[in-house]
């Protein structure tokens, strides 16, 4: 079964096209990343993937689920980490956690919220409000929120935001052990290299090229990516 | 699955429904009782229209209890609306929404905890409003009559309010658009809490005023009824 099966995704916003004819196929496990320059609709694919946004036209079935008729059920088994952490800033950490394992309808919630803390070093911070930690501790803790429901599928879209090196050692760590498939947007070709399985470069929305990462080197990864500016509809 | 576990099914998905309205309304509650930004201003906006009123007015007893039901419920209208504008603007501004759109909820889930955190919030500002209301215009407002009109009314403002708020939050002209979207759907509203308001500080017994109530009522479920129908659309991009 795919994680991800996307056909033909299109998506205008008003009268601009921001997905033209997207397709995306990913495996269980497998971990893939989007690149492309500004523009090319990796934010935009990631947000129809995690049932944000709706396709205006396309078909897309997510670990075996359609998305499209049943987007709460596929919501229950993906994890989003992205540029916004999605938490209260007037929360402490362990309450932001404890909502959200609350809305999934998570059982051990104390134990839970006590362990993901703990996978990202922030048990010492836990009755800390959002708001008095740094941009990088909120960002780990975002990683937990994401993890909170132990999702078949992560969505990741530049998800390095504010990770000193340890924070991202850390990221790249927990996103491996996870087992989860993987599709993650980023700039970061030294890290989509590093983590990923297979890229898939995007450009006016549209997949232009996908290569897998062992056959790939950075200087060849980097001249492959400059095909994509150039790249118009 | 086997026909006889339907009920249990059933059951099990309403406690859940039942236990992400309830986390989710906690969960406004804890962050107005930190921030106290709702709240405070809507309590001191009161007040502060409350004492305009009474020195431009200058209302002798006779003509304040003629005047008041329309006072208080302008009043409580324009309160409603401070309260209103920070429901899914706090959300949408913080990126939490999407955190919450994220999540295996069912959107009606996310209106009637919207709802409700509005009326405990505007609850608490009416409980300290009226009984200062009482005081300067010497007015017998804290009377259990008088208290459900001010629960029915406060209901149904909350429950089309909601809506509207979350329709406004996503335009850049929200501040100004929600009034102009909400009040002349509160019309109706708004005439029957003022004169069953009316009718029982004339000394009305219930029966006369039944009808007003019966009337707000039906405007709570009406609103509560299509706002639960139309909020998952209207979240959609």
């Amino acid at each position: 079964m795919l994680a991800v099966d996307a056909r033909g995704l299109v998506k205008f916003y008003g009268t601009a096209p921001a997905l033209r004819g997207c397709d995306l196929a990913v495996a269980a496990g497998e971990r893939v990343a989007l690149l492309g320059p500004n523009g090319a609709g990796k934010t935009t694919l990631l947000k129809v993937l995690a049932t944000l946004v709706r396709p205006s036209s396309g078909a897309l079935r997510l670990l075996g689920i359609d998305a499209l008729r049943s987007p709460s059920l596929v919501r229950a088994r993906i994890g989003v980490l992205a540029h916004e952490t999605y938490l209260y800033r007037d929360l402490t950490a362990a309450e932001n956690l404890r909502l959200y394992a609350q809305l999934y309808g998570l059982d051990a919630v104390e134990e839970r919220v006590a362990a993901m803390l703990a996978r990202v070093g922030l048990t010492d911070r836990a009755h800390y409000r959002v708001g008095t930690l740094s941009r990088g501790q909120q960002q780990r803790l975002a990683l937990a929120r994401a993890l909170l429901h132990t999702p078949a599928l992560l969505l990741l879209d530049e998800p390095d935001t504010g990770l000193d090196e340890p924070g991202q050692a850390l990221l790249a760590d927990i996103v491996r052990a996870s087992g989860a498939a993987v599709v993650l947007a980023t700039h970061a070709l030294e890290r989509a290299l590093a983590l990923a399985d297979r890229v898939v470069l995007l450009a006016a929305g549209r997949v232009i090229h996908t290569a897998r990462t062992a056959e790939l080197d950075l200087a060849t990864l980097r001249e492959v990516y400059g095909t994509a500016a150039p790249v118009r509809a | 699955m086997p026909e006889h576990d339907a009920p249990r099914a059933a059951a099990g998905a309403l406690g859940h429904y039942a236990r992400q309205l309830v986390a989710l309304v906690a969960k406004d509650l804890r962050l107005e009782t930190r921030r106290r930004e709702t709240i405070v201003g809507v309590l001191v906006f009161v007040l502060l229209v409350l004492a305009l009123f009474q020195f431009a007015l200058d209302l002798e007893r006779d003509t304040a209890r003629r005047l008041v039901p329309g006072l208080l419920w302008i009043t409580f209208l324009f309160a409603g609306l401070l309260t209103l504008g920070r429901t899914f603007a706090a959300e949408r501004d913080q990126g939490t929404l999407d955190g919450l759109l994220l999540a295996p909820l069912d959107r009606s889930v996310l209106y009637l905890a919207k709802v409700v955190a509005t009326v405990v919030i505007m609850g608490l500002v009416e409980l300290v409003a009226l009984p200062v209301f009482a005081a300067v215009f010497d007015v017998p407002l804290l009377t259990p009559g008088v208290l459900f009109t001010v629960l029915l009314g406060t209901v149904g403002f909350a429950a089309a309010g909601t809506l509207f708020a979350a329709l406004a939050t996503q335009t850049r002209a929200r501040d100004v658009l929600l009034p102009l979207l909400l009040l002349p759907l509160l019309v109706p509203l708004l005439i029957a809490a003022a004169r069953a308001t009316d009718d029982l500080l004339a000394g009305a017994a219930t029966p006369v005023t039944a009808p007003w109530w019966e009337l707000l009522a039906g405007l709570d479920a009406l609103f509560l009824g299509v706002a639960v129908l139309l909020f998952e659309a209207l979240l959609e991009e």
